[in-house]
């Protein structure tokens, strides 16, 4: 095999790998994006639901013994699913008992709108999640297993038989569930009623006031829903990536990096902001070490911010 | 130094010796570091609060200033010998530059998005040191002389001290900063930036210093805490719970006080340590379960942190920044004791503004297309047009908010395209806003004081001519009111006596007139009348002809970004075009009857 087709291979095995983990992160900036735009909220815990997801489906799975009755092949998947109406629960039970408190109305004439008590609300969330999950959940790593973790498909061969490109079989269905999830989600949001007054609520908080949209519902719907949509990305992110506790810390960045990529303010814009961070993630090992990996993304979401802080799909107007 | 005889001290002074008399009586050696972090993390909310908390500017990312003042401190001691004695003014260097290489790109974002690219600094440096290979480093035992090298292991109580004094030397530095211009900049911007910067305060070098300043601070803490600490690893200094614990100690005592992140450290530090030290081997986690659940429970009973709302209960209402008091005293002296600048008297003729083929676009839409006109010394100029005109825009692009895309505009000889806006306003163009902007959480006096600093370089003469600013307008029996409280026709006139202070030469007005009420109408007619005998030059947007037949010398009409007509005003109305624009071709007709 000649240096070129190595290259060649390795360059393609980080764009399908790119392009799998895209996927999902693009579904789990969906559901932050869905609570950042609508509540311009920085929510510290998102990391964090994305971790009660993961246990939520590893405990649906072993729970209603899915295992068994659908098989390992769609156990994980349907797990993940499941997770999302018991994140979507707690989201909004959150969001009715505390994070209302200093969040919409009542955040109005605040103290810097309220932002200082929002963001210390969420931290302390986080912080109870986090280590009350240490408590509940123990601090062994967990992993929702499947056989086809073990299995991958070689794409292939190009080039004279010697180029061709392995997907683990565990990352290609989750990236196929996440397309899949990402869009329903697009129906959702494009097509029905509620869909498209949480993109108006989004983009224009307060005009969708004006419209007579009831800001206090709108909002407990979009944490909710943003929360159940990041725990199912976690569901599919359990079945190749072994977690703990404290798995949050890994993704919480990832995903406001594709919030505002995406374009505050712009659901669908997440998703795109998801693929690429994933998509730069996996296509930066390719010239830096795998320890530089979260630093390159840091980087480019800081050049993107600052070339263009409306982000990709973002608009920013401001009257004087 | 008036601070060295501030009353204001005494708690302090008091709190330091009480603190001092503890430390230097405790024994145990878990205590005395007890007692060692509460000021380190104090120094970290203190270095939080002078960027945050009083310029508004949420960081999320001050552990990359601690851990480059830890990592300069360790590897200055590792590499070459370099004693903490000279480390930590090194790191403080280090943080001083890191904090310019960060505030450059990065304050050109506003909000949330400043907030979550500050979060990307510090995890990128932890990702960069594993991979530099500084996972765990080792400050060596200088066993031969270890005072030298800041290592008093033996007898903790130093470090206690050390800690303490330098709490008590950032609370002095913070002190100074919230009572000088610094501080009130800073205040002002977190209130309003654009109005801050029309008004002349030169909001990017107040960031940036107190980025600075900020960076430098935290950087010590660093140190301090490294030699303290000995072992560091990247995720212990530039980990996500080094920003949290800053912005959590300051929030939860209180934002913009020097006691807030004394009280939140006081609190929260022996809190946490205490349940890690009780609970830690019995129920892992159970002590940050019970930290999240005490900065829940504060925040929902008292948002704003618990010194505001203690001071709240003993106060009665929310007193504004500690700066008041001085200036309050300064309120009630002689109005006038520095007479504003006077003008030379209206002459007419001389040009004091030019504009020529000026155009701004935004996108496919010409919002001022080519508009070209001069404004006369001592002119009343009126700029009328319907809604939508580019009268908005065409002050915008005068005072440096927006860019000009041809053309150019000349005052008094000075070229100002592409200047910023608080150079424009330094130049002596100042001006108010159709949606009122004013400090809100400040009061009227305030508010005006920093419209006065661009005149004026010595903060107490600046007070003095907001003062004589508030008489002219007619609000110093308002002086001491909070600004989020007035009418609307105070608020315009504070608007008015901001720009005002700052001795402009050229006002402009932007809808001053809008949502007055006639008589309210009146009063405000004849504040700008007599502006106009002080010899200042001023042009005013407006769109209801009556109050403006009666003010303007001039008028410029503008319709979809051009000029339709400009003269005297009787002319001005009759004209057909103008008619139309305003009214619509059916009731040219009618005018003409």
């Amino acid at each position: 095999m000649s240096g070129g087709e190595i290259l060649l291979e390795n360059f393609l095995q980080a764009l399908t790998a790119g392009l799998m983990v895209g996927t999902i992160y693009g579904v789990m900036c969906v559901g932050l994006g869905l609570i950042f735009g609508v509540m311009r909220v920085i929510n510290f815990a998102q990391g964090d639901f994305l971790m009660l997801g993961m246990y939520a489906s590893l405990y649906v799975i072993g729970g209603f013994g899915l295992m068994t009755t659908l098989g390992p092949y769609w156990a994980p998947y349907v797990g993940a699913v499941l997770a999302g109406p018991v994140l979507f629960i707690g989201g909004y039970l959150l969001h009715q008992h505390l994070i209302s408190r200093v969040t919409g109305f009542r955040a109005l004439g605040v103290e810097n709108e309220g932002h200082y008590a929002q963001l210390i609300l969420t931290l302390g969330v986080s912080l109870v999640l986090q280590n009350g999950g240490l408590i509940v959940f123990g601090s062994e790593p967990q992993a929702v297993k499947t056989p086809l973790s073990a299995r991958a498909w070689e794409i292939g061969p190009f080039v004279g038989d010697n180029v061709s490109v392995f997907l683990n079989q565990a990352r290609g269905y989750a990236g196929l569930a996440a397309i899949v999830i990402g869009v329903a989600l697009y129906l959702f949001i494009s097509r029905t009623r509620l869909g498209k007054s949480l993109r108006a609520a989004a983009d224009n908080p307060n005009a969708a006031i004006y419209m007579g949209i009831d800001v206090d519902r709108a909002h407990r719907i979009a944490f909710a829903l943003g929360t159940a949509i990041t725990a199912t990305a976690g569901g599919l992110v359990a079945t190749s990536y072994p977690f703990q506790p404290y798995v949050g810390f890994d993704f919480v960045i990832i995903m406001y990096a594709g919030v505002v990529l995406g374009g505050m303010g712009s659901i669908l814009g997440a998703f795109w902001g998801g693929l690429t961070i994933g998509m730069v993630q996996q296509m930066s090992t390719l010239v830096l070490s795998p320890q530089l990996q979260n630093a390159a993304i840091f980087v480019i979401f800081l050049l993107i911010v600052l070339i263009r802080p409306q982000g990709l799909f973002g608009r920013s107007v401001e009257r004087t | 130094m008036g601070l060295l005889r501030d009353r204001s001290l005494i708690p302090i002074g008091l709190f330091a010796a009480a603190y001092l008399g503890i430390a230097l009586v405790v024994q145990n050696s878990y205590y005395l570091l007890i007692l060692t972090l509460v000021p380190i993390w104090a120094v970290m909310g203190l270095s939080w609060n002078v960027l945050s908390g009083y310029s508004g500017l949420i960081s999320f990312g001050h552990a990359s200033f601690f851990g480059l003042g830890a990592y300069t401190v360790t590897l200055a001691m590792v590499e070459f010998n370099i004693t903490p004695w000279l480390g930590i003014p090194l790191g403080m260097v280090v943080g001083v530059v890191a904090a310019v290489l960060i505030g450059v790109p990065t304050f050109r974002l506003r909000g949330h998005y400043f907030a979550l690219s500050m979060l990307a600094y510090p995890l990128a440096l932890l990702y960069i040191f594993q991979w530099l290979g500084y996972q765990e480093v080792t400050q060596p035992m200088k066993r031969d002389n270890p005072a030298a090298f800041m290592q008093f292991h033996d007898d903790l109580r130093v470090y206690a001290v050390l800690a303490l004094a330098m709490m008590v030397v950032v609370i002095l530095v913070s002190l100074r900063v919230e009572r000088s211009r610094f501080g009130m900049s800073l205040l002002a911007i977190k209130q309003n930036e654009a109005a801050a910067e029309a008004a002349g305060i030169d909001t990017l070098k107040w960031k940036m210093l107190a980025l600075m300043l900020s960076g430098a601070i935290a950087a010590a803490a660093g140190g301090l805490y490294s030699v303290v600490q000995v072992l560091i690893t990247p995720e212990s200094v530039f980990g996500m719970l080094t920003s949290a614990q800053a912005l959590i100690v300051t929030l939860f005592g209180g934002v913009g006080t020097v006691w807030g992140p004394v009280i939140g450290a006081s609190v929260l530090i022996p809190l946490s340590e205490g349940l890690q030290a009780e609970l830690g081997s019995k129920l892992p986690g159970i002590q940050g379960v019970v930290y999240g659940l005490a900065i829940i429970i504060i925040i929902l009973v008292a948002p704003e942190g618990v010194f505001w709302k203690v001071r709240d209960r003993l106060v009665g209402r929310r007193g504004s920044v500690a700066a008041a008091q001085e200036t309050v005293a300064v309120s009630s002296a002689p109005v006038g004791a520095v007479p504003h600048r006077v003008l030379p008297a209206p002459v007419g003729g001389r040009t004091i503004l030019e504009l020529t083929g000026v155009s701004k676009a935004f996108g496919g839409l010409k919002a001022v297309q080519d508009v070209s006109f001069a404004v006369e010394q001592g002119m009343i100029l009126g700029i009328i047009g319907p809604n939508g005109a580019g009268k908005t825009t065409l002050f915008n692009l005068l005072n440096g908010f927006l860019k000009t895309d041809a053309g150019t505009v000349k005052f008094e000889g000075h070229d100002l395209i592409g200047l910023k806006t608080n150079r424009v306003c330094r130049l002596g163009i100042g001006r108010t806003f159709q949606v009122v902007r004013v400090f809100q959480r400040m009061t009227v006096l305030q508010n005006v004081i920093v419209g006065a600093y661009v005149a004026e370089a010595d903060d107490a003469r600046a007070a003095l001519l907001a003062c004589d600013a508030l008489a002219r307008v007619g609000l110093a029996d308002h002086a001491d009111a909070l600004a989020g409280g007035l009418t609307n026709k105070q608020l315009r006139l504070l608007e008015l006596a901001r720009a005002l202070a700052g001795q402009p030469k050229l006002l402009l007005l932007d809808e001053t007139l809008a949502g007055l009420a006639h008589g309210e109408i009146d009063d405000l007619l004849e504040v700008i009348r007599g502006l106009r005998q002080d010899g200042i030059t001023v042009v005013i947007i407006e769109h209801t002809m009556h109050a403006m037949v009666r003010l303007a010398d001039r008028f410029l009409v503008l319709d979809h970004g051009r000029v339709l007509a400009s003269g005297l005003p009787g002319d001005v109305v009759e004209d057909p075009n103008v008619v139309e624009a305003y009214l619509g071709k059916k009731w040219l007709a009618r005018a003409r009857h």
